[in-house]
Parts: C-alpha cells; structure tokens; sequence
C-alpha cells in the first residue's frame, strides 16, 4: 500500500463521492415522491392513472438501472431528447426508486385495517383527513423499514453512474486503476468511500426502524 | 425506421440474444452455486453456537454494505495484482455474484425455517417423530413453501444484477448492441435508440414472468394459509 499515492489522489475521491450524494440523494428524494403519488393513485384505485402505475411498476422492476441508463443517455438523444449525464443519473434513478417506493409505501397504506378507516369515517372525518390523521403517520411506520431498505439499495446502485460518463467513484478508481495501476490504493479507497457513505446511513436506519417498533407497537 | 430494420437485420437479433444468454447463463451458474451454499449458510445461521452465528451475520452484512460492483472491481482487479491469477470477466463475475447469492440466499433460508411456527416443532416431537423425520416431513415442506417465492425474486435480482458485467469487459447483450450500433453508424444513424429500447424490452420479458410467478405463488400461499 502507498500511503503517499493515497494522500496525493484522496480528494479525487471526496470529490466523486459528494457528487455520488448529490445526484443519489436527488434521486432519493424524488424517488419517494413518485413512489407517493403511484402509492396513492393504486391505493385509491384513480381510474387511468392506476394503469398507468402498474405499467410503469412491472416495467421499471424488471429492467436493470444500467440499462434504463443506456436508453436514457444513448438512446434518447436519437429521438432529439438531450439529456447531461447528471440527468440521466437522477432521472434514471428516480425511475427504478419510484417503483420500489410505492410497493413499499402501499403496502404500508395496505396494512391500515378497515375498521380504523371505518372508525374514522364513523366520527365524520374527511377522506382527506382519514388519509392525513389516520392513515398516513401509522402507514409511514410501517413502510418505513421497507423505505429505508429502498434507500440503501438505491445508493448502492448509484455504482452504474460511471456507465453514462458520471465522474463518481467507480469512475475515479478505474480512472486510477487504468493510469498507473495502483489497484491496490484505488480498490481500498474505493471500499472506504462507499463505507463512509453507506455505513452511517444504513446505521441510522436501523436506529430509527427499532424506535418505530417500540412507539408504534 | 431504419434503426428498427437494423435489429432484424443478418443476424443482428440473434446476436443481442447470444449477448443477453452471456449474462443469463453467468445468473443461472451463480443462482445455482447460492441455492447449495445458501441452503449450508442459512442452517449454520440456526446453530446454537453464537460464534458460528456471528461470523455468519458478518459475512452477510460485509457482503450486503458493497455495491456489487465494487466487488466485481475487486475480484476483477484486485486479485488478479495481489495473487497473479488471470481471472476472466466471467469467472470474476461468476465469483461475485456466488458470494452475495450465498449470502442473501443463506439469510432467505434462515428466514424460511424461522417463519415455520414453534409449534410445528413441537408437535412433531409429540407424535415421536425423530429429529430427522421431523425436519423431512413436517419442517422442510413447510418452509421451502415460503422460500420458493423470495428464492425467483432473488433470481430476477441476479439477472437484473448480471448486466453490470459490462462494465468489467465481458461481451455481453450491451456490449454487443453496441457494436451493432457502431457497425452500422452510417447507414442507421438511430440505431442507438432502437438497440437499448430492445435490450431494455429483452430484460423485460426475461424478468417480469418470473416477477409474476412469484407473486401468484405467494397469493395461492397466502390463500391457503388464511
């Protein structure tokens, strides 16, 4: 191991995996928000947009992300649809998370028992305020294990950004590997980067879903 | 149009498929190396030694907190420097995708046997079953039940998961829409668009009947058990 080779290309590093927060951490974000929206449309049974939800769902979950990349960032501008790398990334992203999310979060809406609803309902509650009051806080407990699974996962995937030319931390260890073969340090680096980002999330996660158990049981 | 008529051009399509079968074959070897190893994992999981457990539960979150591919660069790169082996793309593949199969199949099979009610145990042993023929008559059907499921979904995780081999340099169903791609930059300048959409529709039909199935077995068993 070469401390110095290390020393010298580190901020490569932290440059790549800031970018790698970044453009997860949009995705992310977006992620839940188009799993939200499918989530309801399904929940609530909305006539076209369900279809148009499920379609979406099984096309999105059966496809790898690297794929969903290549079409999005060669194939696309052949149909005149330019996108940058860094949209790529998101948007590619937030299209395998959105489906992920929404079977998360619905089946987080889906173990609200009826009689709660009822109940609610019984009490001359709003559909808006059922979903606001009832549904929703004890549904968000409950998809939240499966959520932050989702997170995690979508993290790791973001490893096939280099695919479509993002400079992330794949592509900065190969960009070294291939320089001056210094696979050694690049590998190593690379393994701390994604620990340092991964590990304190992935803790977190663990911290909140136990928390959940004990409040919401 | 003409990037369509470049797919079924020649041998255009059965080339992408040639392609697609690399990745699928790498899923199907590795699928086949985790049932066996997971099935050892997921029972060393369930000893009462904790060390074993231990080193177990390590093992499956070492290999859980990497992307996969961060181990494909370590097996690919790594161990061809530290060790001096010349590992093919295939082989490093087919390496990486058995230790986290291993690892994610060994925690479906621990899972499996732990969803089969105490009582079951316990019940057998009333009725003079041995230690054996209780977990061959009575535990084992009961949780392969549960694990047939989540076993096709971790299959279609893999093949989904395979494609990444690309990025290690092994030929496979991109790699070679690219050449195509390439081949014909003249003549269908397109093509691009039309050679991902049909990769994109290839993974599709490969994964979504194994989506599907898994999730009509899980509602025949969901029905069976209400």
């Amino acid at each position: 191991m070469d401390l110095a080779f290390i020393s010298q290309h580190y901020p490569l590093y932290v440059k790549a995996a800031v970018l790698t927060v970044v453009i997860g951490g949009i995705g992310i974000v977006l992620s839940a928000v188009v799993g939200l929206i499918c989530a309801l449309s399904r929940y609530y049974k909305i006539p076209v947009l369900r279809t148009i939800t499920v379609i979406y769902t099984e096309l999105s979950r059966n496809t790898p992300l690297i794929v969903q990349l290549f079409f999005l960032y060669f194939g696309l501008p052949k149909a005149g649809i330019v996108l940058s790398s860094e949209a790529c990334g998101i948007i590619g992203l937030t299209f395998l998370g959105g489906s992920y999310m929404s079977e998360s979060i619905l089946s987080g809406f889906q173990s609200i028992k009826k009689g709660q609803i009822e109940s609610a309902e019984s009490l001359g509650l709003s559909k808006a305020q059922i979903m606001r009051y009832v549904v929703f806080p004890r549904a968000a407990a409950a998809a939240m294990p499966a959520v932050s699974a989702n997170i995690i996962f979508l993290l790791k995937e973001t490893s096939v950004f280099s695919a479509v030319a993002l400079a992330d931390l794949m592509y900065v260890a190969k960009d070294l590997i291939g320089m001056y073969s210094s696979t050694t340090e690049s590998l190593f680096m690379l393994v701390v980067a994604y620990l340092i980002i991964i590990l304190p999330i992935s803790l977190l996660c663990s911290v909140l879903e136990r928390r959940l158990r004990r409040g919401g049981a | 149009m003409e990037g369509l008529k470049i797919i079924f051009e020649g041998s255009n399509f059965l080339r992408l498929l040639g392609g697609l079968w690399v990745t699928i074959r790498i899923a199907l070897i590795s699928i086949g190396l985790s049932v066996i190893l997971g099935s050892f994992l997921g029972a060393a999981m369930r000893v009462r030694n904790k060390a074993v457990r231990a080193v177990c539960r390590a093992y499956l979150e070492i290999v859980r907190i990497m992307p996969q591919l961060v181990w494909l660069f370590i097996v690919f790169f790594g161990i061809v420097r530290t060790f001096g082996i010349n590992l093919s793309g295939e082989t490093s593949a087919v390496i990486v995708f058995t230790i986290w199969g291993t690892a994610e199949m060994g925690d479906l099979v621990r899972g499996g046997f732990e969803n089969v009610p105490v009582h079951q145990y316990e019940s057998s042993q009333a009725l003079g079953l041995t230690k054996l023929q209780a977990y061959i008559y009575v535990i084992f059907p009961q949780a392969i039940r549960l694990l047939i499921p989540n076993m096709i979904n971790l299959s279609t995780r893999m093949i989904k998961t395979t494609a990444l081999v690309s990025l290690i340099g092994v030929t496979e169903v991109l790699k070679v829409g690219k050449q195509i791609i390439d081949a014909n930059r003249f003549e269908a300048p397109n093509a691009a668009l039309w050679v991902y959409g049909t990769i994109f529709l290839m993974y599709f039909f490969v994964c979504f009947p194994l989506s599907m199935l898994a999730t009509a077995i899980e509602k025949k068993q969901k029905k069976l058990s209400a």
